[in-house]
């Protein structure tokens, strides 16, 4: 059989997006669907004090307006069930009480026959607010940090080993520098979305969700009804950067209004409501001390992270994550602090901690080579880490030296001069920059269905989510590996709660966490079919061994006589069924296993629960020591630059990006990723910024004329090359995630580069004309 | 977005008609007045559509000089031949505004009446005298950046944001328009105004006179022009600042200049006192910064912003440097 696994196909849902026919969750065509505008504050804190409906009311289409004064009383979501995603702000519900803790906040839903007669009744609403002085402006609150708790997945915030202030002061070389990073907003292509219908106790709900699984457990316990009666769609999403990971207020205010009304109601946001009531990422400032010796080697790695968030949750930004296993040193100190401003609740946005870790962390490296007059790719290979120094676990796989010899021969590195501002390409200053990228390598339990129809062709449901990214395409093609077919014959389905669970579309954990229950459940449903066959008299298979049996375009076949075959739908319609099922479960969860320390006795391991016998041959292919390892993928970010050095505009020539993340399930779509994370990476570097206002602490720049994004007259060359070693460890594919790391020293290989070009450093992202010329 | 009216006029004579009732507003290609309605900013209660109009001509006068229509394109205007060939700076400016897709809908007409792109102005949570007049500028003391350092006033700090605008002002282009009560010309200088204490009146024109055509005089030497434009990316963005020049030289000393300058004034910002420190001086570098100097010599930065100084400073020298080196 062709493996169809590696191969750059098309994606299977390209023609579909291209034409208009993926219906995305603002799109559905639902009977008597009734159109939410919401009312967001236009103060930053206080109390609503009156909310005037009158005129709202009377206006043509207006079905009603939902306020705080009469809505429906929600749950408060119980943090102990598994399946529950996590609600954004959890002390913000919405519209259950009359606080304003962010300009941009929830404060009413007109809902009205067209979408143009509620937004209008909603710009009469005249709320009067007793107003209060708000928390505004990161750095002048400072003096209010602390310690948060955990991080995303528990990651620790506080980590240490040896003594890093005392290896400062008697290093040969240091470098202690502080590093800013605005507060940077994900807009995603597709704004969110809710439509919800009720249908006596039971809901459903087209969502743009990065998991239909998180929102059925969330709705179910937020609005007390059982999940069964909770029925959650995201068949395509128009991708979500994190932002759609956390649950936001319209996901619960549609089904409220709908009930409340009792009509099937969408709330679909605006871009400029996007910017204050769906998430960010946080402002962060980072101050990272090195010390190193004459050799180059580091004898110290300080990494003192602030980070902002809301009054109504925690989110931390683990700026620092990374640090303590990305290179070599016996001394490390990672600290983070958060301060709490007036401003809606930052989320993970697209290599959360790692992205804006690795811009300040990897910017001081390249500080520090210049001060060992060191090359910044020599500098990194000495300090290569072997294996995590703070877990004390080896690496499943790591090819990062490879990465950078790669990398610096794609860029050109040879051409980079040592001394900055000595390159010129006509009135031009041309600059190299290097930085290494590093992301986790997440999976998660997951489980999915396999059927075989007996018309051939084959079918896999499972409740996780393309976002975007090329899941239904990876996945197609790891299930037609598995039942024996051409890519054509098999269908995956996905984004529907009714499922079995799989992974949340978040921290690059899809592809590992899916992809093995789905290969499992498709070769079970083939297994059962070989069964069905060497035990019927009238098969050529009759009597044969199933560990002889190959399966060969949709046929079974006695090893490599392919005249001893026959076809599943011969077995299938002999048998006088229209089709064979099959599940499987993985319980693997790398986050867990990577934080557990290494114990000898088994602690919970891969398991498979799968129904067929032949799941026994999947379940051997899953390591079983998989708790001895940490799980990164890695990479080297090269980009060449040009200066004006007048005019402080930058151009980015070329980037060269050398992947290591296992297995390339399909060139297309993994190359696609790592693209659109440079590309996230460039506007982070240059452009990117949301800004608040410094008087009242609301959303200045909230649409895409003044949030500037990368523009194809922005988009250099770029090269992405993998090294293309399966993991031996994460899972029978040896896929890691890729979503992800793209994003990860992106930024700071440009600002490398341009310091190359001009010798400026600036520590502030966005690099602007102004901060160049300055 | 409020309801309103939609009339389709047929001639200039029946669109300035409908034009005098109260609250209309003409729409051209929609690019900045459909943005503007979908956010509350304008509320026409009457949207008279003037593509029905016969002004789409780009004429060649007999002196050397060009007629445009006020419904040609921007995207036609920046393509054309001649104004290509003779007035490179006007081309130039069109083709770094905003996008392809945008430009095959903007209009003459519509681009000189185009609104400011100041944040405020576009956020309605927020105090802006040019929206509201009275209600005060969040941006004076909020976030400004992006806005003007020249013709400022305590009312009002936005910038015109038109790259067209700065190529005629450069130019000195003339503007025609139609009332009820006949025809005029506008001199470009008088057409945009300064914010002084009414920021929310932006020009010279009547509820109901129309543009009709924009004239720009015959300049030999504007063979010899450019524009350039400093942004924060490398297109579909607008200017942090940018300068549209001309210039006559002959045996290496000045004989006649033309200079204005965009993203850093109220209005677009033809600079007499720049052109006055070229002309009859050498063509060099030393001019050329003498006369950015000049032309920034008022210059009233705000928090965010005083880095426009020198940004538009050396702007103008690169441009004037580039005209030079096309000699
Ligand atoms: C995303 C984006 C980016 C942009 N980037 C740039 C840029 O970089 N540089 C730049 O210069 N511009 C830029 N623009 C602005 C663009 O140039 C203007 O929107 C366009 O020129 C307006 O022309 P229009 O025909 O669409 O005008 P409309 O939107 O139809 O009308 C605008 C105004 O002009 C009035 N009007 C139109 N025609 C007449 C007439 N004949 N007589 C009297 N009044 C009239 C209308 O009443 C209205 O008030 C950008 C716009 C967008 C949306
Ligand atoms: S600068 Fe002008 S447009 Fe901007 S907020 Fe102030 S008054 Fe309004």
């Amino acid at each position: 059989m062709n493996e169809s696994l590696g191969k750059p196909i098309d994606r299977v849902d390209g023609r579909l997006k291209v034409t208009g026919g993926a219906t995305y969750a603002a799109e559905y065509k639902i009977k008597n669907l009734a159109y939410g505008a919401p009312v967001l504050s236009t103060i930053t804190k206080g109390r609503v004090k009156n909310i005037d409906i009158q005129q709202a009311e009377k206006m043509p289409g207006v079905i009603g307006v939902m306020t705080s004064e009469n809505c429906m009383m929600l749950h408060t979501p119980s943090g102990s069930d598994p399946g529950s995603g996590k609600f954004a702000e959890k002390d913000l519900l919405p519209l259950q009480n009359d606080r304003v803790l962010y300009g941009g906040q929830y404060i009413a839903v007109v809902v009205a026959e067209t979408a143009e007669q509620a937004e209008q009744a909603a710009a009469t609403i005249k709320v009067t607010y007793d107003e209060q002085k708000p928390v505004v402006g990161f750095e002048a609150n400072f003096s209010t940090a602390y310690q948060p708790g955990s991080g995303l997945g528990g990651a620790k915030t506080q980590e240490k080993r040896g003594d890093a202030d005392a290896a400062m002061q008697s290093a040969a070389f240091t470098t202690d520098e502080t590093y800013t990073t605005p507060v940077y907003s994900h807009n995603a292509m597709e704004p969110h979305a809710t439509i919800a219908e009720w249908n006596g106790d039971k809901l459903t709900v087209y969502d743009a969700t990065q998991s239909v699984m998180g929102v059925q457990g969330l709705l179910s316990n937020i609005l007390g009804i059982p999940k069964e009666n909770t029925q959650v769609y995201a068949l395509y999403i128009g991708g979500g950067f994190g932002s759609k990971g956390f649950t936001w207020a319209n996901t619960l205010l549609a089904p409220m209004a709908a009930k409340q009304f009792n009509r099937p109601v969408k709330i679909e946001l605006k871009r400029q409501q996007v910017f204050s009531a769906a998430g960010r990422r946080t402002q962060t400032q980072q101050k990272i001390g090195l010390g190193a010796g004459v050799d180059g080697k580091l004898t110290s790695i300080k990494h003192d992270t602030i980070s902002e968030t809301s009054f109504v949750d925690e989110f931390v930004e683990t700026a620092g994550v990374a640090t303590s296993m990305i290179y070599s040193s016996p001394n490390v100190e990672v600290k983070h602090s958060l301060v709490r401003l007036n401003r809606g609740t930052p989320c993970p946005m697209r290599a959360p901690g790692e992205s804006v870790g690795m811009y300040a962390l990897e910017v001081a490296m390249d500080e520090m080579a210049n001060k060992l007059k060191m090359d910044p790719v020599q500098f990194r290979i000495t300090n290569h880490s072997d294996m995590d120094e703070q877990k004390k676990k080896q690496f499943s796989s790591k090819y990062l030296k490879e990465c950078y010899q790669r990398g610096a021969e794609a860029i050109g590195w040879s051409n980079r001069s040592a001394e900055p501002g000595m390159t010129k390409q006509g009135n031009l200053l041309v600059g190299y920059g290097v930085a290494t990228a590093t992301y986790p390598a997440n999976r998660s339990a997951s489980s999915a269905k396999a059927t075989l129809f007996a018309d051939g062709h084959a079918e896999i449901l499972c409740g996780t989510q393309d976002i975007g990214t090329g899941t239904y395409t990876v996945m197609t093609q790891v299930a037609a590996d598995a039942f024996g077919l051409p890519v054509d014959q098999v269908k995956v389905k996905l984004g529907d709660s009714s499922y079995p669970k799989g992974a949340q579309s978040g921290g690059s954990q899809v592809s590992a966490s899916v992809g093995p229950p789905i290969r499992a459940a498709a070769l079970g449903a083939v297994s059962k079919v070989v069964k069905m066959a060497i035990a019927d008299e009238k098969s050529p298979l009759y009597g044969k061994k199933e560990e002889d049996i190959v399966v060969n375009s949709g046929r079974i076949q006695f090893k490599d006589h392919s005249n001893t075959s026959e076809s599943f739908t011969d077995v299938l319609r002999r048998k006088g069924l229209d089709k064979v099922e099959a599940q499987a479960k993985t319980n693997v969860s790398t986050r867990q296993q990577q934080d557990a320390a290494p114990a000898p006795d088994g602690s919970p391991e891969a398991k498979i629960e799968a129904e067929s016998k032949t799941n026994a041959a999947v379940q051997a292919d899953e390591k079983t020591d998989r708790k001895d390892y940490v799980f990164h993928s890695f990479g080297a970010q090269f980009a060449k630059v040009l200066v004006d050095p007048d005019l402080g505009t930058i151009r980015v020539e070329k980037i060269a990006s050398v992947m290591d993340i296992g297995t390339v399930m399909n060139l297309k779509t993994a190359t696609n990723q790592i693209m659109g994370g440079i590309l996230f990476g460039m506007g982070m570097a240059l452009m990117e910024e949301t800004k608040y206002d410094p008087n009242n602490g609301r959303i200045v720049t909230r649409d895409l004329a003044q949030y500037l994004v990368p523009v194809h007259a922005d988009i250099p060359e770029i090269d992405v090359q993998f090294i293309e070693k399966p993991d031996p460890f994460i899972s029978p594919i040896g896929a890691r995630g890729i979503g992800e790391i793209g994003v990860t020293g992106m930024a700071a290989a440009i600002a490398n580069a341009i310091y190359n070009a001009t010798g400026k450093r600036v520590r502030d992202l966005p690099i602007t004309p102004d901060k160049l010329i300055a | 977005m409020e309801p309103f009216r939609f009339v389709k006029a047929q001639d200039n004579l029946a669109a300035i008609r409908a034009a005098g009732i109260n609250q209309a507003k003409f729409i051209a290609g929609g690019t900045n007045m459909l943005d503007l309605m979908k956010l509350n900013i304008e509320t026409p209660k009457q949207v008279v559509d003037i593509n029905k109009l016969s002004l789409y001509k780009i004429e060649e006068l007999q002196n050397g000089g060009i007629r445009i229509g006020a419904l040609v394109k921007n995207s036609d205007l920046s393509y054309n031949p001649y104004i290509i060939k003779n007035f490179p700076v006007l081309s130039e400016a069109l083709l770094s505004g905003a996008s392809p897709q945008l430009r095959n809908m903007a209009t003459t007409g519509g681009n000189l009446m185009q609104r400011t792109r100041c944040p405020y102005f576009y956020n309605t949570d927020f105090a802006c005298n040019k929206r509201v007049p009275g209600s005060g500028c969040a941006a004076i003391t909020g976030y400004n950046r992006m806005n003007a350092i020249l013709g400022t006033s305590d009312k009002c700090i936005a910038t015109h944001p038109s790259d067209m605008c700065v190529a005629m002002a450069a130019l000195g282009a003339i503007i025609h328009v139609q009332g009820p009560k006949g025809s005029r010309a506008i001199p470009f200088a008088d057409f945009h105004l300064l914010p002084g204490q009414t920021p929310h009146i932006e020009h010279n024109l009547k509820q109901d006179e129309l543009i009709t055509h924009v004239e720009i005089p015959a300049l030999p030497f504007a063979v010899k022009s450019y524009y350039l434009k400093v942004r924060d990316r490398a297109s579909y963005e607008f200017a942090l600042a940018s300068a549209a020049v001309a210039l006559d030289i002959q045996n290496g000393t000045i004989n006649g200049a033309r200079v204005a300058l965009g993203g850093v004034g109220t209005k677009p910002w033809r600079s007499l006192e720049a052109e006055r420190a070229l002309i009859g001086a050498p063509a060099n570098a030393q001019t050329y910064r003498t006369a950015a100097n000049a032309a920034l010599a008022e210059a009233k930065p705000h928090k965010d912003n005083a880095f426009k100084i020198e940004l538009a400073k050396r702007t103008l020298v690169r441009a004037l440097t580039t005209v030079e080196g096309m000699s």
